[in-house]
């Protein structure tokens, strides 16, 4: 069937702010989705409120909105823009949700817009856990037995007919929020009744507990003639009982025989048909490891991170597809732009073997629990591909970004066979480095398997790895061993390490005997067509195919590895803006990176695509290969600035900014020069190895002070310390990690934290607009609200804010972007941190703004002038709009983190709050980020002495606008002294009914409790933060930020706020 | 033990000897299934082959011995770039290492696979030989690989003896000509009763039991190497039982009907090859297992039209021979390995078979 004529016009609903359980995949499904409806020549009306991703692109979509994803929003939008239909499928959960309330609502009925894609019936028969049911057993395919309760008594009384344990899944929650396994009634009171909360329609899922069976999964195409193709199926290395984003996968399944595959897809595509399902759908399958028996666990008729990483996985653009099927199209009318000559009506079949390791956010969140369950945790991915399951497994391990490069990175030596056998039964993110050291101590596979239930073969294939561990440690290096190290992904250093040899003896001896990287092709066919399109990985011991091609320059564009708190979407968007814009100059592009869930990754983005990790060892093999006439490092955030110096000894040119001015922004003693001699000050301060230094520079400059490592993302591991015993403290957590660098120690200057971007070209520079955080300085960039224009500066500092960054532009002799972070006290200008690169706020700025930042620095990269470019440098007039950047946190998803913010980043995402007044701008940010204001006009208020003035102030706001205040002793006597009307509420370690019982009695909209400064010891302040976030309770820690709450609440008309096309800006 | 792999184009792939140590000489073709390698080690099609899996790791769930699609392996030889070091299935009996020496199957792995499919790929399947003799002689190689071609391979893989699978259905006559044990399972499972037949058997035999109707196997070698089994089949084309082909089947049924068959370049083995029917357009994705196609040019219009075409290459897939309860597929309804999502064809034929009995 070819096109729907009718089609002219199409919503694409985006995915919102990046959250655990919703990342970056979406802005990959949805942009692919957008070029593919424009290619149509469809117009594309795109809404998102995430300012970070490439979808809301004026290049992407025709209109672009980055508005609040409400049903209000997207009720209004629809009004205003009349498409005459809207694709729901591509925005994952948060855009499924939205379409079925409207459906709901009656409102396409009443408007005649269409839902394309799949059909509302679909939706509801695939997310309904009843209907779902319903429908499975009429087709004859088996679920666990289960049922849907919507209260605690049926809970209890059907988990004690079918026996515990027993999973609980809520419907319509994403990332499988508030469900888990319950081994007795206790704890099946405590998940149900939270589950049933969290719920969007207060129902959740009582089933049997499968855990231990096999986790499969199978991505899966329809079109509307009912034609159904299987995209690629996976194995999750963790059985059922770990989220599968929080699963070490395996694509294709390993262990499955050819009856079992068939038996299970032929299963998934009886329910897709059965579902109609029009576009790509996702089915999961717990298949019992001893016998056929296998169950149905979850149907999502959509896009999803599993999705994303089938395409990555095996080259099928199924995005693409899926838009082209909503549009009437069927799967033989779909060229496979892969190889160009076949259609997209056939099955990839893969010729090597693919990993995929969640990145989970211990690092940032070190209280939490680090066991994994149903609830999924991980921030990001990464993906391998190699031709044996091993190398997949190494190269996944180090494209982690988190330390780790083997599998005696972290270090179980210390335990008995006792203790091993006690922490393998433990399911948490270092399981497969428990089983290595399990292995290394002798216990045997089998019991390993008993006790995790992880199938043989993989536990085996970590066996061999530490096999090659034990020959490199006790062999001599003969060229066959290393050899074989190599094939199986061990990289040099590890073998260097092991072998008590160099990295650089490794190196040669390598090249010595022509042991090198060579690189094959994914091309969805295994090698049976001839493929058009250049996305490769590496293998040891075989023949190179990558083209050999020399007619243009070559620029290499480093991406950001995996998404992480701290390093998100926003380097994803710079790489892909950047690699265009080099494409643009007639340059050949070259991409690496090992992210399956974003754009740069998308195999139509660059010339040519490596699936790499981001190590110098793998980047120096494709730069022997490829010969780079440069490489870009400044878009890709942390992980390519810190392959800057490999990148130089290679002999690769570094485009922009040198490697040395990136290190005199890093390095303290430079840095202090360059200040100096450009006559800016920035807060005292020095460098420091030990506590002792520490506590020396910190007496000397006076507390409070900010201590944090050098060379870091995300403020990791920043602190604010009051005194001597926060700074040992702080100083042995940063230790933790073997430390290269030294650590610094400042002064905190409590001021207004101004930030500003800004594209340098050598002489002049351009900067779009001042950003103003609302959070005083103290809490990290990435998690404060910024608002563009600066509203509270005066024109004086605005100036000098442009001279300052002029200064160290040159300076530093920045040739493309420089971030600038300052801290304005009063009149006063300090400078506290410059990166001489992108930043988080490059995308958002770029977007209210207008000016094409990533664009226009790659061509100052390339030499062009900016006065050449059509811009009058230095500071660019005001909008006269109010644009301000949300974070979004995901603090719901793990368990015992501490939400209360500091110098160290915790946020996700970020959302944008676009308006004409800023208390309107304020309010639609709120609102993206899912602030729902005012609903039961409860809130509770715990504020620290130091705040308790302004509390005053912001609670008699709060009353004006209708708000009871229940407040503890200390605060509620401050809000008294100054009549404010506040209920006295009892502190948690008091008799009933206290403070923690009103967070559970769900009367509650607003929590605003701010935490002593420094370690904080009491557990009273962290218990009453987690119950209120768990119990989906807002919760505010900073007094600017409640203060800015209160604003956005005052003065606005919520039922009619103003969408602002940012395709006009 | 070192192993080579020769190929006719004078390419040498040196890897590691598994199963039998012994020199085989084959045609050495690629086939590009994910799982299924029992399937394919035992699938009578492959006589006169050495095949070569484009996918990676073998032998990862073992030897289920119930999964074997005929009595023993077929292929001549078998390449792999791993086999795995353990097996990890709960019906695994066997390892796959114990399995190719049990039977004699000569092999190699350690290899760049997909290096060696993109050869086949761009120059055609071409002869190979898998030998652990380090000192061999090129051109004494060469000389025997310029010589190999595939023989009878009908006769070798066929029965030797008809026999009956019972069942209370429609009474069905298999002529195996090579046949998956899958085919006769198929129609039994449909409550058929099946009597398979050797390649040798004359089409009167055939005719004279009566039966519901006549199923052709699928089968290995070049479809014209069979002339007198043509002539029996042309004998059955002229009857009026219904008629399903598969494969070989489908090859033979063409020829005996006047038209012809050509080699394709490498022709199409695996589980993901998508055909139309052409009847209503709809796509369905088939395991496939042939060097030989139907020329549709061929075709007299008057006895066969195309009936099924691959939508990659547009070689014909099936045809619906007119005036006649006959028809004929290129591909694999029985699966094993592969998608069963062409089962349907057999109940197809359930209905011709029901619609003559009560015509």
């Amino acid at each position: 069937m070819p096109k729907n004529p009718d089609i002219k016009k199409v919503l694409v609903i985006g995915s919102g702010p990046i959250v655990i359980g919703q990342a970056a995949e979406f802005d990959y499904a949805g942009t692919q989705a957008c070029r593919s409806l424009k290619e149509e020549g469809i117009e594309v009306v795109l809404l998102n409120s995430n300012p970070a991703t490439i979808m809301t692109d004026k290049d992407i979509a025709d209109e672009v909105y980055i508005e609040p994803l409400t049903v209000e929003v997207v009720e209004q939008l629809i009004l205003k823009e009349k498409p005459d239909s809207v694709l729901p499928t591509l925005g994952g959960q948060a855009g499924l949700n939205l379409a079925m309330e409207l459906d709901e609502r009656g409102f396409f009925e009443k408007t005649g817009v269409k839902l394309i894609g799949t059909t509302s019936q679909t939706i509801r028969k695939a997310e309904d856990r009843l209907e779902f049911k319903s429908t499975m057993e009429k087709i004859g395919e088996p679920v666990a037995p289960s049922l849907v309760v919507e209260n605690l008594d049926d809970g209890i009384a059907f988990s004690n007919k079918i026996g515990y344990p027993v999973v609980l899944r809520p419907a319509y929650t994403l990332g499988g929020s508030g469900g888990g396994i319950a081994h007795n009634q206790a704890e099946l009171e405590e998940i149900l009744a939270n589950g049933l909360r969290l719920s969007r329609v207060g129902q959740v899922l009582v089933e049997r507990c499968i855990a231990g069976w096999k986790e499969i999964e199978y991505e899966v195409m329809r079109d509307s003639a009912g034609n159904v193709i299987t995209v690629c199926n996976m194995e999750n290395i963790d059985p059922v009982g770990v989220h599968t984003g929080d699963s070490i996968v395996v694509a294709p399944s390993q262990t499955l025989g050819d009856k079992e595959y068939q038996m299970l897809r032929s299963s998934a595509l009886n329910i897709i048909s059965e579902l109609e399902i029009t576009g790509g759908c996702n089915v999961q399958f717990a298949l019992h490891p001893e016998s056929f028996e296998y169950c149905v666990i979850e149907v999502n008729p959509r896009v999803s991170r599993s999705s994303a990483l089938a395409s990555k996985a095996t080259g099928y653009p199924i995005a693409k597809v899926s838009a082209k099927i909503a549009i009437g199209y069927t799967l033989d009318e779909i060229k496979n732009a892969i190889t160009g000559q076949t259609m997209a009506s056939f099955e990839p079949m893969l010729d090597y073997c693919v990993v995929k390791m969640p990145r989970l956010p211990f690092d940032k969140f070190i209280s939490a629990k680090r066991t994994l369950t149903t609830q999924m945790k991980a921030t990001g991915e990464v993906m391998s591909i190699s031709d044996s399951f091993e190398g997949g497994l190494m190269k996944a391990i180090r494209s982690l970004e988190q330390h780790v490069d083997n599998l005696l990175s972290y270090d179980y030596s210390h335990l008995d066979r006792a203790g091993l056998i006690e922490q393998l039964a433990v399911v948490d993110d270092r399981r497969i480095w428990v089983i290595a050291e399990a292995i290394r101590q002798g216990i045997s596979e089998e019991e390993i398997h008993e006790i995790t239930r992880i199938d043989l073969w993989f536990i085996d294939k970590i066996a061999i790895l530490v096999e090659m561990e034990q020959a490199l440690k006790t062999q001599e290096l003969t060229v066959e061993l290393l050899k074989e190290a190599k094939r199986i992904e061990f990289p040099d250093n590890v073998i260097a390490r092991l072998s008590g040899k160099t990295e650089r003896e490794i190196r040669d001896l390598r090249y010595a005997n022509g042991i090198t990287a060579s690189y094959k092709m994914v091309d969805t066919c295994a090698a049976e067509f001839a493929a058009q399109t250049p996305y490769y990985y590496s293998v040891f011991g075989s023949e190179n195919e990558a083209l050999d091609t020399k007619d243009r320059k070559k620029v290499l564009v480093l991406g950001s590895g995996p998404i992480r708190i701290g390093q998100g979407i926003e380097f994803d968007f710079c790489s892909v803006h950047c690699t265009w814009a080099f494409a643009k100059e007639g340059y050949e592009t070259i991409i690496i990176n090992n992210n399956p869930e974003t754009v740069s990754t998308d195999f139509d983005i660059a010339d040519k695509l490596y699936f790499e990790p981001l190590t110098p060892e793998d980047v120096e093999s494709i730069v022997n290969l490829e010969k780079p006439d440069g490489a870009v490092v400044q878009f890709g955030g942390q992980t390519a600035i810190k392959l800057t110096e490999a990148l130089m000894k290679m002999g690769v040119p570094i485009l922009g900014t040198s490697a040395e001015n990136v290190d005199a922004a890093e390095d303290r003693e430079l840095f202090d020069g360059i200040l100096e001699e450009c006559h800016i000050p920035r807060p005292k301060g020095d460098t420091v190895y030990t506590a002792e230094e520490a506590k020396a520079v910190a007496n000397r400059l006076g507390y409070p002070v900010l201590v944090r490592p050098s060379y870091v993302l995300g403020g990791q591991g920043m602190q604010i310390a009051i005194n001597d015993k926060d700074v040992e403290e702080f100083i042995g957590i940063i230790n933790r990690i073997a430390q290269d660098h030294p650590i610094l120690v400042d002064k905190y200057l409590q001021g207004k934290e101004i930030e500003v971007d800004a594209v340098c070209d050598g002489e002049d520079i351009l900067i779009p607009g001042i950003m103003e955080h609302i959070e005083r300085a103290g809490i990290h960039s990435g998690d404060s609200i910024s608002v563009y224009p600066a509203k509270s500066i005066s024109e004086g500092v605005k100036a000098t804010i442009e001279e300052y960054t002029k200064r160290l532009a040159r300076s530093l002799h920045v040739i493309g972007l420089i971030n600038i972070q300052f801290i304005a006290v009063g009149e006063e200008v300090y400078v506290i941190e410059v990166n001489p690169r992108s930043s988080r706020t490059v995308p958002y700025i770029s977007k209210v703004t207008g000016i094409p930042i990533v664009p226009l620095a790659t061509k100052v990269i390339l030499g062009q002038k900016i006065r050449e470019l059509g811009y009058t440098p230095g500071l660019q007039p005001e909008a006269d709009y109010y644009a301000i950047k949300m974070p979004v946190f995901s603090f719901e998803k793990i368990r015992d983190a501490d939400i209360s913010l500091g110098p160290e980043m915790k946020s996700t995402g970020e959302c944008l709050g676009i308006a004409k007044t800023f208390n309107e701008a304020l309010y639609k940010a709120f609102l993206g980020a899912g602030v729902r204001l005012p609903k039961y006009h409860n809130m509770i208020m715990t504020i620290r002495d130091e705040d308790k003035e302004e509390a005053v102030e912001i609670a008699k706001r709060f009353e004006a606008l209708g708000y009871n205040i229940f407040a503890t002793k200390g605060t509620a006597r401050a809000l008294m002294e100054a009549d404010v009307q506040v209920r006295m509420t009892r502190k948690i370690e008091q008799e009933s009914p206290n403070i923690q019982d009103l967070i559970l009695g769900h009367q509650i909209d607003l929590v605003i409790d701010t935490p002593s400064q420094g370690v904080e010891h009491s557990r009273d302040g962290f218990i009453i933060r987690r119950n209120a976030i768990e119990t989906g309770v807002n919760v505010l820690t900073a007094i600017d930020t409640a203060k800015a709450l209160v604003t956005s609440l005052e003065d606005t008309d919520h039922g009619n706020l103003t969408l602002i096309n940012i395709a006009e800006i | 033990m070192k192993a080579f792999l020769i190929l006719e184009d004078g390419h040498v792939f040196a890897g590691t000897s598994i199963g039998s140590t012994r020199e085989a000489v084959s045609e050495i073709v690629f086939n590009t299934s994910m799982t299924g390698y029992l399937e394919v080690l035992t699938d009578p099609s492959y006589s006169g082959q050495a095949v070569v899996m484009t996918y990676p790791l073998i032998g990862n769930y073992g030897i289920c011995y119930e999964d074997m699609e005929s009595d023993r392996p077929w292929v001549d030889g078998y390449i792999v770039r791993e086999l795995s070091r353990i097996p990890s299935n709960f019906r695994s009996e066997d390892t796959i290492q114990h399995f190719l020496e049990k039977y004699d199957i000569p092999g190699i792995c350690g290899i760049d696979t997909r290096a060696l499919t993109k050869i086949l790929r761009e120059s055609g399947t071409m002869n190979g030989m898998i030998t652990t003799n380090e000192n061999y002689q090129m051109d004494e190689v060469m000389e025997k690989l310029k010589a190999y071609h595939t023989g009878d391979e009908v006769s070798k893989v066929s029965c030797r003896e008809k026999y009956v699978l019972p069942g209370d259905g429609y009474r069905v006559a298999l002529l195996d000509i090579g046949a998956k044990r899958n085919i006769a399972r198929s129609l039994n499972q449909r409550g058929c009763e099946v009597t398979v037949y050797p390649s040798s058997t004359s089409a009167e035999e055939i005719i004279a039991a009566q039966p519901d109707g006549i199923m052709l196997s699928n089968g290995p070698g070049d479809p014209k190497a069979n002339e007198a089994v043509i002539r029996e089949i042309r004998k059955l084309y002229e009857t009026d039982i219904p008629i399903f082909a598969i494969c070989l089947g489908h090859q033979l049924m063409a020829l005996a009907t006047g038209a012809d068959t050509f080699k394709l370049k490498y022709g199409h083995r695996g589980g993901n090859h998508p055909v139309r029917d052409m009847e209503n357009g709809r796509v369905y994705i088939s395991s496939q297992n042939h060097g030989y196609a139907v020329d549709t040019a061929s075709l007299d219009p008057d006895i066969a039209v195309p009936a099924f075409e691959n939508v990659n290459d547009g070689t014909n897939e099936g045809l619906r021979y007119v005036g006649k309860n006959i028809f004929t597929v290129q591909y694999h309804p029985e699966a094993c390995p592969g998608p069963q999502d062409s089962a349907y064809l057999f109940d197809r034929f359930l209905k011709m078979m029901e619609v003559k009995k009560h015509a």
